[in-house]
């Protein structure tokens, strides 16, 4: 860790749907807003910076909207930053949020992610064809599905791996109240016999569109210890914070276990003091956008050696009952709001900490992994979170 | 796999949570709330290529793949983007590739996107063309699905000469070649 | 505890800006500016320990337009990189961050756009709230000549003193050989022209530009190793006004005085300011705000009156500045970007030669 030391000692969401028709814009970022100042025992006026970020503009058809959200987000007369870094943007927003307070720059910073994707057509958003390059007809599934496959060919996994990981984030998603997707009645065989979009991906093992915000309050360590005596709930201290970018097509890169994933990962234990993430990681929150990621990731992170993370998944140990249980909250395979999808997955895994998670609360968690990429599995954000103060 | 007996209830919001404030004008009940507005907004962008890509691209007019090369490593990228990524310097040299390659990686798509998406379901490819150092991608027809594999040999299928334009569509789609297949070992790093 | 660490820009390169550049895509434009910044001190990519760019996906037109430009950094092996969807001087202030928080000593910023694809007022009338403002489709030139128009009805400028900054700035340009537009007809000439948004005439408005550049960052004894006078990063810092343009006073620029205020503007004299300033009636508030005197020579690179291209042209202010400090031109400047309408959101830096 370098720096001052910072904690998350807010955190807030909206309730996450298709269509959240009932807020506009700023209203959906001050349902998030409000609820993790309120968390963090804080208002608008203690906050010295907010740092927002999201996906593509097209989303929402708002060109740079923190300009238009200034008033709403409090932060009139303040610093508003914007970062976008692809689908890791949750999580590098978190980061860029932190490096406002570990360089001593401020005490109390508020952090927004989010997408409202009903606003537009999201699969326009994201890829409108232009002229002249090569169009991939296949949608973001057709370009991620080949990796799996070619993952499925290298570790002779069993066909149905990613079944059991839909399943397992969709049943554990019934336990998260803010989730997008709540399928009671989801079993093996409705996600083995869901429609197949892009072979080996299954319409149950492919991520939702949606709607939503969450929201962080990151401080200072006075700043902290101060807002937890407020409010009672402790800290969840960052213990390491790491991004990692490569280029989209580069010779010798490999996709499905990216260079830049293996590294961030690294520098992220390394800053937190971790040798073994396997016995020192309590809880991951991972981005897994397609159920297969979650045995890719869970070897490129160092959870699991080359070829077996699978093995993990099938034995259950992932599962909220398992010795690293993965995406309590349901993970975006139930929740998918692209620009927020990462910090859900790094304000997660600071609720773990703070036993803030009700239901899908693990017990004892001393230190969490939160975790996003983005692009072409290119980019990558990582932090860990922990009960004790580094 | 899982507990059969998985609890199936769906956890309810912690009480006391933040509400939207209830409208304060009489005769304006939330349930009136406008729910969507319809702005319909329209640019219209002039886009171009840039050099490199003009380059490939009027090599595809005249049947020709027009790779291009790291100056300091000798990879060959197709299509070209002007950049080595790996060195972040300009790729100058111009490599004439065949029209033939092996499949890297593929997915098997039951919705396609698009106007030139074929008939679902089709097999969206990763071609590694001989010589070349990335993959570009493709349909790849003329096959059972079931028999599609990472290794297998396959050749561009042009659309008629007079039909050529300084397009991908002028590749219509890629077809098995009879050749033996290549370990898959030997294509990771380019796909 | 305050930021500690000693930063300061050593290394600026810019391309040479025109009106559009259709035979080449972004990473082919920004590619040889980055190389450029780095050959200058003798740097590659791996002597650098973050990155940081500004972009828009909407003058691009494209989604996720930056990610392609990271082809030009030559990323592989990976390396630490943001993006921020804002000019380049802010990416460049999340590099200061990410030095002040001990995660890097060195950094390599960019930000560039091509705004010829796209009809540029109209793309950034997309920037406006979506439900009162936007559908109405006001341009970015249209909601500067309301600003102008505040001011000129306040008694703060007339015509004739724009007229003067647009000359002043142009004719400095002569001397900047990046420059878009350099030299301009005399004043009454400029003034017999016909308006484009009254009182706006086109000699009032900035240019429409395809352009980019790049500033390398780094702490302490590194900076002094690359630069024969780095110009160090004395304070910085940004703020935002209110979108509601109706309850602004738009003659005024609250976020301009209280950035200069905490990046600690009056703490000495200005030698040198560079002010992102796309009107001319926009250089006088933000003069007033940062509390210039008539003793700082302003824009001496002709400002982004002589060359503005989006989400590069804040980023080329404090390349402008720091080339000034490193030649001994001036020992101590400010450099100024503004995003948004109106200067809705600025960043004002403090830099100074060493002592």
């Amino acid at each position: 860790m370098s720096g001052n030391r910072v904690a998350v000692v807010g955190v807030g969401q909206t309730k996450y749907a298709a269509v959240r028709g009932d807020v506009s814009l700023p209203g959906l970022l001050r349902e998030a807003a409000y609820r993790a100042l309120a968390d963090a025992h804080l208002t608008m006026d203690d906050i010295d910076a907010i740092v927002v970020g999201k996906a593509p503009d097209f989303f929402e058809g708002v060109m740079m909207p923190e300009g238009y959200l200034a008033e709403a987000l409090g932060a009139v007369g303040k610093p508003l930053f914007r970062v976008h870094t692809a689908g890791s943007v949750g999580g590098s927003t978190a980061i860029v949020a932190a490096s406002h307070i570990q360089s001593g720059v401020h005490e109390r910073v508020l952090t927004i992610g989010w997408e409202m994707q009903s606003c537009s057509e999201a699969m326009w958003a994201l890829s409108f064809p232009l002229p002249f390059q090569q169009q991939l007809v296949a949608g973001a599934g057709g370009y991620f599905a080949p990796f799996i496959r070619e993952y499925m060919r290298r570790s002779g996994a069993p066909d149905d791996i990613g079944i059991l990981v839909a399943l397992k984030d969709r049943l554990n998603a019934l336990k998260n109240p803010y989730a997008h997707l709540h399928e009671p009645d989801i079993t093996y065989d409705s996600v083995k016999e869901s429609f197949m979009l892009w072979e080996p991906i299954r319409y149950s093992e492919t991520c939702p569109s949606s709607d939503g915000a969450i929201a962080l309050v990151l401080a200072g360590e006075s700043a902290a210890e101060a807002s937890a005596a407020s409010s009672g709930v402790p800290p969840a201290w960052i213990h390491g914070t790491s991004m990692r970018s490569e280029p989209a097509m580069a010779s010798g890169r490999d996709q499905v276990s990216p260079q830049a994933s293996r590294d961030c990962a690294a520098d992220v234990f390394s800053q937190a003091g971790i040798t073994n993430p396997r016995q020192e990681i309590d809880v991951v929150e991972m981005y897994v956008p397609f159920s297969w990621y979650e045995p890719m990731w869970l070897e490129s992170l160092g959870f699991a050696d080359e070829g077996v993370g699978w093995k993990m998944t099938e034995s259950g140990a992932t599962q909220m009952t398992g010795d690293l249980p993965v995406n309590c909250s349901g993970g975006v395979l139930s929740t998918n709001p692209i620009g927020a999808s990462g910090m859900i997955r790094f304000g997660e895994a600071a609720m773990q900490v703070r036993g803030q998670a009700g239901d899908h609360q693990i017990d004892g968690v001393r230190r969490a992994l939160g975790h996003a990429y983005g692009g072409a599995a290119q980019f990558f954000a990582m932090w860990v979170v922990g009960s004790d103060k580094p | 796999m899982p507990p059969a007996d998985a609890d199936r209830t769906v956890t309810p919001f912690p009480v006391g949570l933040w509400e939207q404030p209830q409208p304060s004008v009489p005769g304006e009940a939330a349930d009136d709330a406008v729910q969507r507005i319809r702005v319909p907004a329209s640019i219209t962008y002039r886009y171009t290529p840039g050099a490199a890509p003009t380059r490939f691209l009027r090599g595809l007019a005249g049947k020709r793949i027009l790779g291009e090369k790291d100056p300091v490593n000798g990879d060959v990228y197709v299509p070209p983007r002007g950049m080595s990524p790996i060195v972040g310097l300009p790729t100058t040299e111009q490599v004439e590739l065949p029209d033939r390659g092996t499949l890297s990686a593929f997915c098997v798509v039951h919705i396609g996107f698009g106007v030139n998406a074929p008939p679902t379901p089709f097999v969206s490819a990763l071609v590694l063309l001989d010589g070349a150092a990335v993959s570009l991608y493709g349909t790849l027809l003329e096959i059972p699905i079931e028999e599609v594999r990472i290794g297998m040999r396959v050749q561009a299928v042009w659309v008629d000469d007079d039909q050529l334009e300084p397009s991908f569509e002028s590749i219509r789609y890629w077809k098995p070649l009879d050749e033996p297949d290549v370990a898959a070992e030997l294509l990771k790093g380019h796909m | 505890m305050a930021p500690t660490r000693d930063v300061a820009i050593v290394s600026f390169a810019q391309t040479t800006h025109r009106r559009a550049v259709p035979e080449l895509n972004e990473v082919e434009l920004i590619q040889p500016v980055i190389r450029e910044a780095l050959d200058a001190i003798g740097a590659t990519i791996s002597d650098i320990g973050f990155t940081c760019s500004g972009s828009s996906d909407y003058l691009a037109g494209q989604a996720f337009s930056f990610v392609m430009t990271l082809d030009a950094v030559g990323a592989y092996p990976p390396i630490q990189e943001s993006h921020v969807e804002m000019d380049g001087a802010w990416a460049l202030y999340e590099a200061w961050l990410k030095i002040q928080s001990g995660h890097a000593d060195t950094a390599l910023v960019y930000g560039y756009s091509k705004a010829s694809p796209g009809d540029l007022p109209r793309v950034l009338s997309r920037q406006l709230d979506p439900y009162y403002y936007g559908p109405l489709w006001p341009d970015s030139v249209a909601l500067a000549g309301l600003q102008a128009r505040a001011m000129i009805d306040a008694g703060i400028i007339d015509e004739a003193e724009m007229a003067a900054i647009a000359h002043r700035s142009r004719e400095a340009a002569r001397g900047n050989p990046h420059a878009q537009l350099q030299g301009s007809a005399p004043i009454d000439e400029l003034l017999a022209a016909p308006y484009l948004a009254e009182p706006l005439r086109r000699h009032d408005c900035a240019p429409i530009t395809d352009g980019g550049a790049a500033v390398v960052l780094a702490a302490g004894d590194r900076a002094r190793e690359w630069s024969k006078r780095p110009a160090w990063i004395r304070g910085i810092d940004h703020r935002i006004d209110s979108h509601n343009f109706g309850a602004r006073d738009l003659t005024t620029s609250p976020s301009t005085e209280l950035a200069a205020q905490k990046a600690g503007v009056a703490g000495g004299p200005v030698d040198v300011a560079e002010l992102h300033a796309p009107f001319t009636h926009q250089e006088k508030i933000l003069t007033a705000a940062l509390g210039l005197s008539d003793d700082t020579v302003i824009n001496p690179s002709g400002g982004a009156l002589a060359a503005n291209p989006m989400m590069g042209a804040g980023l080329i202010r404090l390349g402008e500045v720091f080339k000034r400090i490193e030649s001994g031109e001036a020992n101590r400047g400010v450099a100024h970007a503004t995003s948004g309408h109106l200067l809705q959101q600025n960043l004002v830096a403090v830099l100074e030669g060493e002592r």
